[in-house]
């Protein structure tokens, strides 16, 4: 251990803080969800859960009513709900990569975050995949738009995005939950063998599926692990392609943009990012994981998210760039319509959000204060909310025809809806992390020196 | 088990009744075993129960009534066939029945309409109707391609007083004091009334202008029959000035009448000749006919309009000029003297005036002059001496016999009533129609007269304002229940005939009437019969049934007289100009383009339809010009207080380019204190500031107030108020740069026929990665518009809201943007801000060959059809907004909430049978009449023959006064829209988005005059954009 790494060397902070074994490793992670319920967790959760009767209360009175209690009409036939959902689904997107291509990449610091940011592509889909089903005008022919065979003979129309909207998201929903799931199985095992009280035995001994850490069961993890990091990679490309596909399919100046697809992935990691480091810095501090989740991992997700971010503002430049190279003057006019029209302010605040703010990353000092770096992540989230409210309303509101412009704004019950998932989000995310272990503690453990020494203690590998 | 397999509402309703607990109980503690029960119902086993399942479950019923063991079975099948059920059958359908005719009647048969020609009157003239009757209901209204003032177009009155006569706040009863009494009743207070006055009762009939013969006729009965009667004739849209004019011009009452199909030049004076009066719709048509520029056919007329109030008429004027009253005068002023070879005098306004009278006198006998009937009495009397100094009498004008029974001045007759109330000399005030305690000057203070009256009588559709302060209250027969004659603009007599037996037991004006004759009462149609049977003689029985057929008796226009000009009157009227004020704002007053006089106030589909220019629904600001906006520190919206002669009004505003800096206008029509659910308290009330000295424009003070009162347009939704402008008019300009509009002047037209194909982009149209669709088998629809001939009367919007049974929203939902309107006529403004040239552009779905609606659609329920439409499948519809959001024409509308009333059980009267009613969640648009295209494709099947062209006519087409829109087959080269579309200025919007669109447009030419001098700063006149 006096041995300095290669890292430390170079000045920068270790993945894992020194002086933890293996078993110290486990008690520590596994703690978190055996001991008592802090009192804290009751308060944080319960404010969740009253949030979330936001959403519950809005779509009731959205199914009774119709959707005219939102703000859309004509020309702005999407408003919130389509706005939402694509900055949920790109908010998952973050989970899918660090999990996926990370760990093909042999990112070994993704361990500590992988978990969580899985955990939160989740309930991220979760929150997403309610959007599409509630903006319907007729939500109860929802499944009117899955392919199931019926006495008409009838199918959907495959040409639609928004068909392979259904078929994206859902694909991209069940692999995540398998990744996800597949990742727990061994933790559920060290969960049940920890645990104290029979139903706590039960419960996740049922979800550990028989493990007992035997080589063959290590054998077929590692293979299924791989095959669905394998199977998930060209998700995390694929669906926020779709996704962007829903507007550069459509005509609609502002929308019908090639550009779209890796501008839409980009920005989805962007927006991932900066909601992992979100839940990363205060719960960090909350669980005193600061010796897991270190500022190496904050410190490599910031430079992540001002990466994608700039790849994002060059999105902006070339959307200016084609506007005026193209010589349309729909797609000219839609520019300036940005620049100074009716919406001008979204427009001027989503720069400050995802290119000025993010750019503080530059700097060490920034980048090594967590609260910070929290900070510019909460900029590049409201943010990537304000492009899709770009996106979608400015550009509805004002396209071909002059005599059907119009203005959209979200009304209470949009807001409602909105802040209600935020609500189910974070409901979900606080059982999450009282009763699964949030770190990956097997996985953790292999990161740890002693990991990589040859001489590993074999007592120790079943702690 | 849960209960909602037999909701015990399935039962019939008496069925609960009948149930006895005590059987229940007794029932329950029998049963072997343990005994389950869902329902009372169930556990009763009544014969009700088991009749249910019966009927509900025929095929289950012999397995329910079976032992326990089918039982069982039974609930096994039952809850398959619910799990199956519920996932094709979630809609809900409504309870249904059916009755089959015991007795079927002759000519009716269920599913196929019976046209009747009927009238509809307003202010005494009529208009002649077609009424399309679905099983005794009347649906929809046509116009009688006979009839002269009609040639089978209407205007958008006559096509929304269907929703009038299934107005579910009609008058219902005959009330007395606000008790509910018997047409008995009244009759019989009547009977004793008229006994106890044997010298003679002293009753005031008050109507409004009367051509009727059989009402005429009846009220000279009652004024012989009583010798101290009196009638009266007001409405508060009446010609009162044209009839004063012509009897100073004339010395008698004179109808005026016009050919603008023979006028190479049209000068009109604060005249809205294409929309208002009741020679509008052929006026409008004849107009119209010479406004269609055609390759090789391009002998346009030219309009001069000069206008106190922005109007439809006036936005299609090569030359437009805004003016006050004062100035309107002093232009006729000058005009009439360049005619006569004077000189017009200085200033702007007299140079114009110069030109114009050039242009007149070029074209001698093929010019006209038209002077509104709301223009002062002078300037009438001056354009009654042009168009005699001008050759036009006898041309483009004819003099004809007064159309109505006895023309009279109403303001002066209704002061005269309101003297002889005040003063207690009435004792029974008979008002058949109108609402005078409403629409009465205010100076008259009609309503505090009417308390001094013993008895006030008051015939209405509904309960306004007038009827608060009357006795008794009798329900009128709406003009589709009752027997009624009218004459129309030109004289000729037509025939209203009831298409539904009354629906409240209403009554008509004359009906009324005989109850205070000697002859006591009599029906409708025994008066009908008795006039006519005394005018057509012998051969009544057939003769009457061909009126009835046609709608109208022939041969009964007005006979043209010589009405020589008193030479007197036009000096005494070139005086009376130079006392028209010249200085200080002034207020116009002009009946509403879509409520009226207030009449219509509570029709939802007159309210919701956007004003020809400012595309406002719901309200009536004062209109105010930008400079005066600017000057005074206007917004939109913004409220002001509005005094004339100490009399105020509090109003919000709306800026409107092309007022008169000087004048501001109201409309009236609103501000209803009692209307019904719909008209009451929308708007302002303008008769408020109305007086018997200024009934059409009166001196007014503005003062701008803090508060802010919304008004919903349907164009620039709000956000109109955000910019105020900024001194540039970005949609205009906008839609100039994009080449919607495209026009070009007579010359131009001549020298590059397809000019509209030189602007723009110029995309190969036909450049597609998709394959097209073949239409070499049998129909390709498509429809043109000719820009040059919308002048925005709306008469489309609201035909094609009655044909396709289109909801009515609401002020606060068009204020969202949610009006569900399939057919929008644009509005565009070019150049100057203060006197702007204007553009209609109607617009409906252009059923696109590569249809961007058609691919986003994720479950298919907007496809293209085999005929080139544009198909929308509602029931497939799930309501995801992307084929809207896809729509570069956005014609598309949704159905946000459950707009359509289905609870009250009248309007489900109104509806067009054949036209599904949309849900909640549906999205909607212009099917091109779809509805009218499978009738006329299966009677030519029916016949083995093609669908002749002419045959479909869509709703918006047939209504169409001015004929701009055409629909047909393009398949058939010879038919009048594919010609129509092989004129070379015919242009389709967006063409470069690659849509193809089928409905397109034919290109404004306009015909301005070189001569027209330069717009300089001052009075305001738009020279035609060329």
């Amino acid at each position: 251990m006096a041995e300095l790494t290669p890292d430390a060397r170079m000045g920068k902070p270790p993945v894992v803080a020194p002086g933890y074994t293996p078993g110290s490793v486990t008690d520590k992670i596994s703690a978190i969800v055996l001991t008592r319920t802090p009192r804290w967790w009751w308060v944080a959760f319960g404010l969740s859960f009253l949030l979330m009767q936001a959403l519950l209360v809005g779509v009731a009175y959205l199914f009774f009513e119709g959707v005219g209690i939102w703000g859309v009409n004509n020309p702005v036939g999407w408003g919130f709900a389509i706005i939402n959902f694509v900055w949920w689904i790109g908010i998952g997107h973050a989970g899918t990569l660090i999990s996926a291509i990370l760990l093909l990449l042999r990112q070994e610091w993704r361990t500590s975050i992988n978990r969580f940011a899985e955990a939160m592509t989740l309930f991220a889909v979760a929150c997403a995949g309610v959007f599409p089903l509630v903006h319907l005008g007729r939500p109860w022919l929802a499944y009117w738009l899955l392919p199931y065979p019926n006495t008409m003979g009838l199918w959907p129309n495959f040409r639609s995005p928004l068909i392979w909207d259904v078929f994206a998201v859902s694909t991209y929903a069940t692999v995540s939950a398998l990744f996800w799931y597949v990742g727990l199985i061994p933790d559920m095992a060290t969960l049940r063998d920890r645990s104290r009280r029979r139903w706590k035995k039960i419960v996740y001994g049922f979800a550990a599926m028989g493990w007992r850490g035997h080589a063959a069961h290590w054998h077929n993890y590692e293979v299924a692990y791989l095959l669905l990091a394998g199977l998930a990679t060209p998700l995390v490309v694929s669906v926020h392609t779709v996704v962007s596909f829903d507007f550069a399919v459509g005509q609609i100046p502002g929308w019908h943009a090639t550009i779209f697809p890796p501008y839409f992935v980009a920005g989805a990691v962007f927006a991932g990012f900066a909601m992992v480091l979100t839940l990363a810095v205060p719960l960090r501090q909350a669980f005193a994981l600061q010796d897991f989740i270190t500022m190496r991992h904050i410190q490599n997700m910031a430079k992540v998210m001002l990466t994608t971010g700039l790849i994002v503002a060059y999105g902006y430049l070339i959307e200016i760039f084609m506007a005026f190279y193209s010589g349309n003057q729909y797609e000219e006019f839609m520019l300036l319509n940005r620049i100074q029209g009716p919406y001008k302010l979204h427009w001027w605040a989503l720069l400050l959000c995802n290119v000025l703010a993010p750019q503080a990353i530059w700097l060490r000092k920034v980048r090594s204060s967590p609260w910070l770096v929290f900070l510019v992540a909460m900029f590049v989230n409201v943010g990537m909310w304000l492009e899709r409210f770009v996106i979608v309303v400015t550009s509805l509101s004002r396209e071909f025809l002059p005599s059907s412009w119009g203005t959209y704004s979200g009304t209470r019950w949009d807001w409602a809806i909105f802040v209600g998932t935020i609500g189910l989000f974070l409901s979900l995310l606080f059982l999450f992390v009282r009763f699964l272990p949030m770190i990956s503690i097997f996985e953790m453990r292999t990161i740890l020196p002693e990991a990589k020494s040859v001489h590993q203690r074999p007592e120790e590998a079943d702690a | 088990m849960t209960d909602g397999i037999f909701p015990s509402t399935a039962t019939a309703p008496g069925a609960r009744k009948d149930l006895s607990l005590g059987a229940v109980r007794e029932r329950l503690a029998g049963a072997p075993g343990r005994a389950y029960w869902r329902s009372l119902e169930e556990a009763a086993a009544t014969p009700e129960f088991e009749a249910m399942v019966h009927r509900e479950f025929p095929q289950l019923a012999g397995e329910w009534q079976g032992d326990g063991v089918s039982r069982r079975n039974f609930l096994r099948l039952m809850s398959a066939s619910v799990a199956f059920g519920g996932l094709t059958a979630c809609t809900r359908q409504p309870l249904e029945r059916i009755v089959p005719y015991v007795a079927q009647p002759e000519e009716i048969v269920p599913g196929r309409p019976l046209y009747f020609a009927t009238g509809m009157e307003r202010d005494g003239y009529a208009v002649g109707l077609l009424a399309e009757s679905h099983m005794g209901r009347p649906t929809k209204i046509e116009g009688n391609p006979e009839h002269p003032a009609s040639g089978g177009a209407t205007d958008l009155f006559a096509q929304a007083s269907v929703l009038d006569l299934y107005d579910p706040d009609r008058n219902q009863t005959v009330t007395q004091l606000g008790r509910i009494r018997t047409w008995r009743a009244f009759e019989e207070a009547i009977a004793g009334r008229l006994a106890a006055a044997p010298a003679g009762l002293r009753l005031r009939i008050l109507t409004p202008p009367v051509t009727s013969p059989t009402l005429a006729g009846l009220i000279a009965t009652v004024l012989a029959e009583q010798p101290l009667a009196s009638w009266h004739q007001y409405a508060p849209v009446a010609a009162d000035h044209g009839i004063e004019a012509a009897r100073r011009a004339f010395g008698r009452a004179v109808a005026v009448r016009h050919d603008f199909s023979r006028a190479d030049v049209v000068v009109s004076l604060d005249a809205d000749f294409l929309t208002q009066g009741p020679g509008a719709v052929p006026y409008a048509g004849q107009f119209m006919s010479r406004r269609r520029a055609r390759r090789g056919a391009t002998d346009l007329n030219r309009f001069y309009a000069v206008e106190t109030t922005p109007t439809a008429t006036g936005s299609v004027a090569d030359h437009r000029v805004a003016a006050t009253t004062g100035e309107l005068g002093a232009f006729a002023a000058a005009l009439a003297a360049a005619v006569d070879g004077g000189t017009p005098g200085g200033g702007r306004l007299a140079e114009l005036a110069a030109v114009v009278a050039r242009d007149l006198e070029r074209h001698r006998g093929r010019g006209l002059v038209v002077a509104g009937p709301h223009a002062p009495v002078a300037v009438q009397v001056i354009a009654h001496g042009l168009n005699e100094a001008l050759g036009n009498v006898g041309a483009t004008v004819s003099y004809h016999e007064p159309v109505e029974a006895e023309p009279q001045d109403g303001l002066a007759s209704l002061a005269r009533l309101a003297a002889d109330m005040s003063a207690g000399q009435v004792d029974v005030l008979l008002v058949l129609g109108g609402n005078p305690a409403y629409d009465a000057p205010a100076d008259l203070d009609f309503a505090a007269a009417m308390q001094k009256v013993e008895t006030c009588i008051h015939l209405s559709l509904h309960a306004d304002e007038t009827s608060e302060y009357c006795h008794w209250n009798l329900p009128a027969a709406h003009y589709l229940e009752a027997w009624e004659d009218h004459r129309a603009f030109d004289g000729t007599v037509t025939l209203t005939q009831p298409l539904i037996e009354p629906l409240y037991g209403g009554r008509s004006a004359a009906e009324v009437l005989t109850l205070f004759t000697a002859a006591g009462p009599r029906s409708g149609a025994e008066l009908l019969q008795a006039t006519w049977r005394r005018r057509l003689g012998d051969g009544f029985d057939a003769e009457w049934r061909r009126c009835l057929h046609d709608g109208f008796v022939p041969d009964t226009a007005s006979p043209a007289l010589a009405a020589p000009l008193d030479a007197g009157a036009l000096a005494a009227a070139r005086a009376d100009l130079a006392k028209l004020p010249a200085a200080g704002l002034e207020l116009c007053f002009r009946p509403d383009p879509t409520v009226y006089d207030g009449r219509f106030a509570n029709n939802g589909w007159l309210q919701e339809c956007p004003k020809p220019l400012s595309k406002l629904t719901w309200d009536n600001p004062v209109l105010v010009s930008p400079a005066l906006a600017e000057e005074r520190g206007l917004v939109n919206e913004q409220k002001v207080r509005l005094t004339v002669d100490g009399r105020s009004l509090e109003a919000a505003v709306w800026i409107h380019p092309g007022q008169p800096d000087g004048a501001l206008s109201l409309s009236l029509g609103y501000g209803r204190r009692r209307s019904g659910r719909v008209g009451t308290g929308a708007g302002f009330d303008a008769n408020r500031l109305r007086t018997t000295a200024n009934p059409w424009a009166a001196p007014v003070d503005l003062e701008p107030l803090a508060g802010r009162y919304p008004l919903a347009s349907t164009q620039l939704h709000s956000n109109i108020a955000a910019d105020r402008f900024q001194g540039t008019n970005l949609e205009g300009r906008e839609a100039a740069s994009r080449h919607l509009i495209r026009q070009a002047t007579v010359e131009e037209f001549e020298r590059q026929p397809d000019f509209p194909h030189h602007v723009g982009h110029g995309l190969d149209e036909s450049l597609s990665l998709m394959p097209g669709w073949d239409y070499s088998e049998g129909h390709a629809w498509g429809l043109s518009v000719d820009l040059n001939t919308c002048m925005s009367c709306n008469a489309c919007v609201v035909a094609c809201q009655a044909e396709n049974n289109i909801p009515v929203v609401g002020k606060d939902e068009v204020a969202k943007g949610r009006e569900m309107h399939w057919i929008r006529i644009d509005r565009y403004y070019e150049g100057a801000l203060d006197d702007p040239a204007m553009h209609h552009q109607p617009v409906m779905c252009m059923h696109c060959e590569q249809a961007p609606c058609e691919v986003v659609c994720p479950v298919a329920a907007t496809v293209h059809g085999d005929e080139g439409l544009n198909d929308m499948v509602y029931n497939r519809c799930v309501g995801t907004r992307y084929c809207a959001n896809n729509c570069p024409y956005k014609v598309r509308r949704f159905n946000f909430f459950k707009y359509t009333d289905t609870e009250t059980p009248s309007l489900e009267m109104m509806r067009n049978p054949d036209v599904t009613v949309r849900g909640r969640g549906v999205m909607e648009k212009c099917s091109y009449c779809v509805q009218r295209i499978s009738q006329a494709r299966i009677a030519a099947r029916k016949e083995d023959r093609r669908v002749r062209d002419g045959e479909i006519r869509t709703a918006c087409q047939q209504v169409c006064p001015t004929g701009a829109i055409v629909f047909g087959d393009l398949n058939d080269e010879t038919s009048r829209v594919a010609r129509l579309k092989a004129e070379p200025h015919d242009y389709g919007l967006l063409t470069e988005l690659g849509t193809r669109p089928r409905t397109t447009y034919l290109a404004k030419v306009g015909n301005p005059n070189p001569e027209w001098p330069a717009r300089a700063s001052g009075a305001g006149e738009s020279p035609h954009h060329g």
